[in-house]
């Protein structure tokens, strides 16, 4: 690999004013679709990202004299392309698969200066993008960072503040997971045929990762992770719109928009986290509930048997549609975990399901289910476990079992105001009930 | 600028009365339809729609209040049109104007940020 590739050498503009931040919207905008195009160009998502970035310092050098252009994302790809060309007579010499590269490029007509691309076709290279970034040869970690920097336009020190890790080890991952691809010789394509669904399923994957870091109430800096958020949403929304025929694209849209409506409604006056029951409904977005609804019905529309994002948008739009948590229809939402238990079956989803058959059935065929779950060793230190035994025996005026419950789960969880939550929980039931 | 908070905009376009009265040209939804799927594969659009000329008009003072319906001929800059998006900076969303006006031609509009109910103006 080239020099540029050491960790923090390239970097997308600062923040700031005028003409800066113009070019930072148009990156924004154009990462994409101008890192997608040469990609196609030169069959490797590396070297495109890379050529990508000099158009991007390019625009910074020359904008601020210039001027922004009329079709700036035309005019990074002319430039891109131009560097394309350059890089591979340069390196035609010393790297025979580059050679075969430059001779591909020669056989197509010399790039426009300002060519207007085709959508469809740009459209589908961003796809392709979509699924190389997200190619199941990389660990989790290198797909997430891979996506948000080519598919997010976000700077390495954006993701890594993002993660709450050093800028360092995000550049030694986008490194290492460009070399992956490189070396493995990952097609720059979208499978066709049964491959297809496995890969759907990995890019799925990153973008609910992306979006469950964010949402998930754990330590962190809260700008930052709502950042997260809005760009899982984002790509989202995107994927939907590339992949329309895909049910479980529009199922996971769906699902991000829904759980996305309760932002503003999940964290109370001093930071602590309230629970979905618990939630002034009032103040969930009702735009973004509206677009989830919709989201599903496309994916319902296509006609497929429920895949697990679908099934979990619509538990979730279950909980959306009660006007107040006692109008919640409990018995639609335990039969909708009945089937994603049978479609994606993980002791998760297991707890969860004996939540709802809780308050559908009563709280003792909840805790059957619970109990069975005592000795699964993926359970094994996660805090919901004893939360909910800890409820549901609450509720069956177990109230001794249900504090140590409670104690437990305090014990278990990492996040302090979760903890403080559950320790008042574990306090309010050591006095006999009033 | 953050790209940090969600941003939302209210983009309008608005007619000062000298266009003719009744639905826009074909031509024109054509290309309206082709900024739209523009904005959708951004992921930033949220909502977007055309509105009535005139429109109904409410008036409520000293406790009384007042309904009027159009056409308002007399009515300066009326909004025709409107969508909401999602962006990360309003220079996001002065870059898609831009790109909806390439296509549209002539014409004004007007960018407002929206606040949900929680946020305080300016702050």
């Amino acid at each position: 690999m080239t020099a540029s590739d050491e960790p923090g050498a390239r970097r997308a503009p600062a923040r700031g004013t005028g003409v800066h931040a113009s070019i930072d919207a148009v990156w924004r905008l154009e990462a994409a679709r101008i890192i997608a195009g040469l990609a196609r160009m030169v069959h490797d998502i590396g070297l495109a990202e890379e050529l990508a970035q000099d158009a991007l310092v390019a625009a910074l050098e020359q904008w601020p004299e210039s001027g922004v252009p009329d079709n700036p994302g035309a005019w990074l790809m002319a430039v891109g392309k131009r560097r394309a060309v350059d890089r591979i007579r340069r390196l035609r010499r010393l790297d025979d698969k580059i050679e075969e590269m430059g001779r591909d490029l020669e056989t197509q007509a010399p790039p426009e200066e300002f060519d207007v691309p085709d959508d469809d076709r740009i459209e589908d290279d961003v796809l392709r993008l979509v699924f190389t970034a997200c190619h199941p040869v990389l660990s989790a970690q290198a797909r997430v960072a891979l996506t948000l920097r080519m598919l997010g336009g976000l700077t390495t020190e954006e993701i890594a503040h993002a993660f709450l890790v050093p800028e360092a080890t995000v550049a030694q991952r986008i490194v290492r997971a460009k070399r992956t691809l490189s070396e493995a010789n990952v097609p720059f394509e979208v499978p066709e045929g049964p491959g297809r669904a496995a890969r759907l399923a990995s890019v799925l994957e990153v973008v609910y990762l992306i979006f469950n870091e964010g949402y998930a109430a754990s330590a962190g800096d809260a700008w930052v992770r709502a950042d997260l958020c809005r760009e899982a949403l984002r790509l989202g929304r995107i994927l939907a719109e590339l992949a329309p025929g895909e049910p479980e694209v529009h199922g996971l849209a769906a699902l991000m928009e829904i759980q996305a409506s309760r932002t503003r409604a999940r964290t109370g006056p001093s930071g602590e986290p309230v629970p979905l029951l618990e939630q002034d409904r009032g103040r969930w977005d009702r735009l973004l509930i509206h677009r989830g609804f919709a989201a599903l019905l496309r994916a319902k529309k296509i006609g497929e048997p429920p895949g697990p994002y679908v099934l979990q948008a619509a538990i979730a739009a279950c909980h959306a549609q009660a006007p107040a948590a006692e109008d919640t229809d409990w018995a639609q939402i335990a039969s909708l975990y009945e089937v994603l238990a049978r479609v994606a079956p993980s002791p998760v989803v297991e707890l969860n399901r004996a939540v709802a058959v809780g308050m559908a059935d009563g709280a003792e065929k909840g805790l059957e289910l619970a109990d069975a779950l005592a000795d699964e060793p993926a359970l094994r230190g996660y805090h919901l476990l004893p939360s909910v035994r800890g409820d549901l025996l609450a509720r069956l005026g177990r109230l001794e079992e249900a504090r140590t419950q409670f104690e437990r789960a305090a014990e278990l969880t990492r996040n302090a105001p979760e903890r403080k939550v559950l320790l008042d929980r574990a306090a309010s039931l050591s006095s006999p009930a009033p | 600028m953050n790209r940090g908070d969600d941003m939302r905009f209210l983009m309008m376009t608005t007619d000062d009365g000298s266009a003719p009265a009744g639905p826009p040209d074909e031509k024109l939804q054509v290309e309206m339809g082709k900024f739209i799927e523009e904005m959708s594969r951004s992921g930033a659009l949220l909502a977007t729609g055309g509105l009535e000329p005139g429109g109904t008009r409410i008036k409520s003072s000293g406790g009384k209040v007042t309904v009027l319906d159009g056409p308002f001929t007399e009515a300066k800059e009326a909004v025709v049109g409107f969508a909401l998006i999602e962006v990360g900076s309003r220079e996001e969303a002065i870059e898609l104007s831009k790109r909806f006006w390439a296509i549209i031609g002539d014409g004004q509009g007007v960018i407002q940020q929206v606040f949900g109910p929680d946020d305080i103006p300016g702050a």
